[in-house]
């Protein structure tokens, strides 16, 4: 063997242990929301010796009073909004940072950056202060507001390397033809923007319905808790007896994440590649 | 001033990362734009941006503001806040213990957790991309755990798999090393919850990934030519060339971590003995268990200027070892 194809063999050798080593923990939350407690606990064994089918059916119940059907309908309620709202807000504002020569342009552009630097830690405080005054506690309006005036500056700074990746000849012969600039938006770019689209909707949906911290802060009622909030609950709340429970709302509540992740994944390594700044 | 400079530095330094990373027809159209100073203002473009105008101004600019404002305040959301000056400030410096442990312990992860997912990070993202069969199979495996790792679903699944007598003990057991209190021992309780980080090194290695398929292979070819070996064309081509990437990589995990909350709420609560209660912790427990909000604001801000003295000691440091495609340092 050639020392070229023994290196190969002992790279696929290590990325192959690495690959088990990343998802072994997402195999075992699966395989093991169908185990007994004894098999959970105490055992190396992917496999159990006992398998139980009800930890869904039960789990997804929750207390009797609060299922995840409803924590499920809320999350889509918080996440889908938000979601097409950071959409639209931030073709706009992309399309308005990356195509006109503005007064004050390169410092708004700056502002624009220097939030995406700005710890949320720092403005969270008031912000839980602003939306008590105006009665928005308890509601999804703190996620949703702020998306529909494009808070998140990653979004905004992916469309904006978009829009710079399209010719601006598509612009100016659309001009020629009569259209103004927003007919041009609708008309010729926006089309053209799918991917930068979709890798935004694909982010943000991930990251809205993954959020805890915010949803603890801003959710206090139990009836409008979110999976993750339903999740933490169930958690604190599982006596000795039902541990697949948890495991099993794991496990439905990380699908929708796993679902979008394997059809959309081409998304978002673009979405990556064009901003090239986090995912 | 001091802020708005390490700001400034940070966008000249994100334009050269655009400059060097996207598509060059936006170099052309920009750079003639900029040069052309007599050209007409477009006012119609601020219309597209007064959505973000707004929210600037009424989430980020007045929140930001008013935080400091709070932090120099006795304000518990019932009565009106009562100024107090810097008695907050005084106060945690000199009588909070709980602020030094959890600053101690936050500055650890830190360091613990960014080093080790950026290396571990670059060095898988190096190997996959040779060009090997079955990159892409491997990119998406690796990429897994970032997509859920901030969940409550993988804390819960952390809390299991790292129990007294979970999983990962009984694997080692076979293997003949005595179990490992992961959660339940204050010395190795956040290293545990520094390897929920450490898991989701995979979007840092895409961005590495992105960043190395931009290098061009006549540079590589040059080196080979010139008789350099692999070793060192990692180190002389490779690295410099990912080192604007490295740099923002850094910057932003580092702004992350120093705020991390889901993993040390749900996996511990901060326990056991606050060996995890991180700084986001502190801030949430005054903030929204005790009602001090004067007192957590002020904490908050003791948080911003920590981060953004550590952004200008590493931005300034990277003028020695962030390479830029001009060859220009700055």
């Amino acid at each position: 063997m050639s020392i070229v194809s023994k290196n190969k063999v002992f790279t696929y050798i290590f990325l192959i242990i690495l690959g088990i080593i990343m998802v072994y923990p997402l195999i075992w939350l699966f395989v093991s929301s169908f185990k007994t407690n004894q098999d959970i606990f105490g055992s190396s064994s992917l496999l159990a010796k006992t398998y139980v089918f009800d930890s869904y059916l039960k789990g997804w119940r929750g207390n009797g009073i609060y299922g995840f059907d409803i924590f499920f309908g809320n999350s889509f309620k918080l996440v889908i909004p938000t979601v097409i709202f950071t959409m639209i807000s931030s073709v706009f504002v992309g399309y308005g940072f990356a195509r006109f020569k503005m007064p004050f342009g390169t410092i708004l552009f700056s502002l624009m950056m220097a939030t995406l630097m700005l710890p949320d830690a720092t403005i969270l405080i008031p912000r839980y202060i602003l939306f008590n005054k105006l009665g928005w506690l308890d509601t999804y309006l703190p996620f949703i507001v702020p998306a529909i005036f494009a808070c998140n500056a990653f979004f905004i700074y992916l469309m904006i390397q978009f829009f710079r990746g399209l010719p601006r000849d598509l612009d100016e012969s659309a001009k020629i033809d009569g259209c103004n600039s927003f007919g041009i938006l609708i008309r010729i770019l926006i089309p053209l923007c799918k991917p930068a689209l979709f890798s935004i909707g694909i982010f943000q949906f991930i990251w809205t319905w993954n959020d805890f911290f915010n949803s603890i802060i801003y959710i206090s009622s139990v009836k409008n808790f979110t999976v993750s909030l339903g999740l933490r609950m169930t958690l604190d709340a599982a006596s000795a007896v039902s541990w697949n429970q948890v495991l099993a709302m794991s496990v439905l509540s990380a699908l929708p994440c796993i679902l979008i992740f394997f059809f959309a994944q081409k998304y978002f390594v673009e979405g990556i590649a064009t901003t090239g700044l986090k995912g | 001033m001091f802020f708005l400079s390490i700001y400034y530095n940070l966008i000249k330094r994100l334009q050269l990362i655009s400059n060097t990373y996207s598509i060059s027809q936006y170099r052309k159209w920009w750079g003639t734009g900029m040069l052309k100073k007599s050209s007409r203002y477009q006012y119609i473009g601020l219309v597209y941006l007064l959505p973000w105008l707004i929210g600037l101004l009424i989430f980020q600019l007045y929140p930001f503001l008013m935080s400091f404002y709070y932090s120099l305040t006795d304000y518990n959301m019932v009565n009106s806040p009562k100024f107090i000056g810097f008695s907050n400030y005084i106060k945690i410096f000199t009588e909070d213990n709980q602020f030094v442990q959890s600053l101690k312990i936050t500055g650890i992860y830190v360091l613990m957790a960014v080093p080790l997912k950026l290396t571990f990070a670059l060095l898988v993202a190096v190997i996959l991309s040779a060009k090997l069969k079955g990159i892409n199979f491997f990119r998406t495996i690796y990429y897994l755990p970032s997509i859920l790792g901030g969940s409550v679903a993988i804390s819960v699944l952390w809390r299991f798999l790292f129990a007294k007598d979970g999983v990962i003990n009984s694997l080692t057991a076979k293997l003949g090393i005595p179990a490992v209190d992961w959660l339940g021992n204050p010395d190795i309780s956040l290293f545990t919850i520094g390897l929920l980080t450490v898991w989701q090194f995979g979007s840092s290695m895409v961005l590495f990934l992105a960043g190395l398929q931009q290098i061009p292979s006549e540079l590589y070819e040059a080196a080979s030519i010139d008789g350099a070996s692999k070793v060192r064309i990692f180190f002389k081509v490779t690295v410099p060339l990912l080192t604007p990437i490295v740099l923002f990589n850094v910057v932003m995990q580092m702004i992350n971590a120093f705020q991390e909350f889901t993993g040390a709420f749900v996996i511990t609560n901060g326990g056991p003995m606050k060996s995890t209660f991180l700084y986001a912790l502190k801030v949430y427990e005054e903030a929204f268990t005790f009602f001090k909000m004067g007192y957590a604001s002020a904490l908050s801000w003791i948080l911003f200027i920590i981060i953004m003295v550590i952004a200008a000691i590493i931005f300034t440091t990277s003028n020695r070892w962030v390479h830029y495609e001009d060859g220009e340092k700055r």
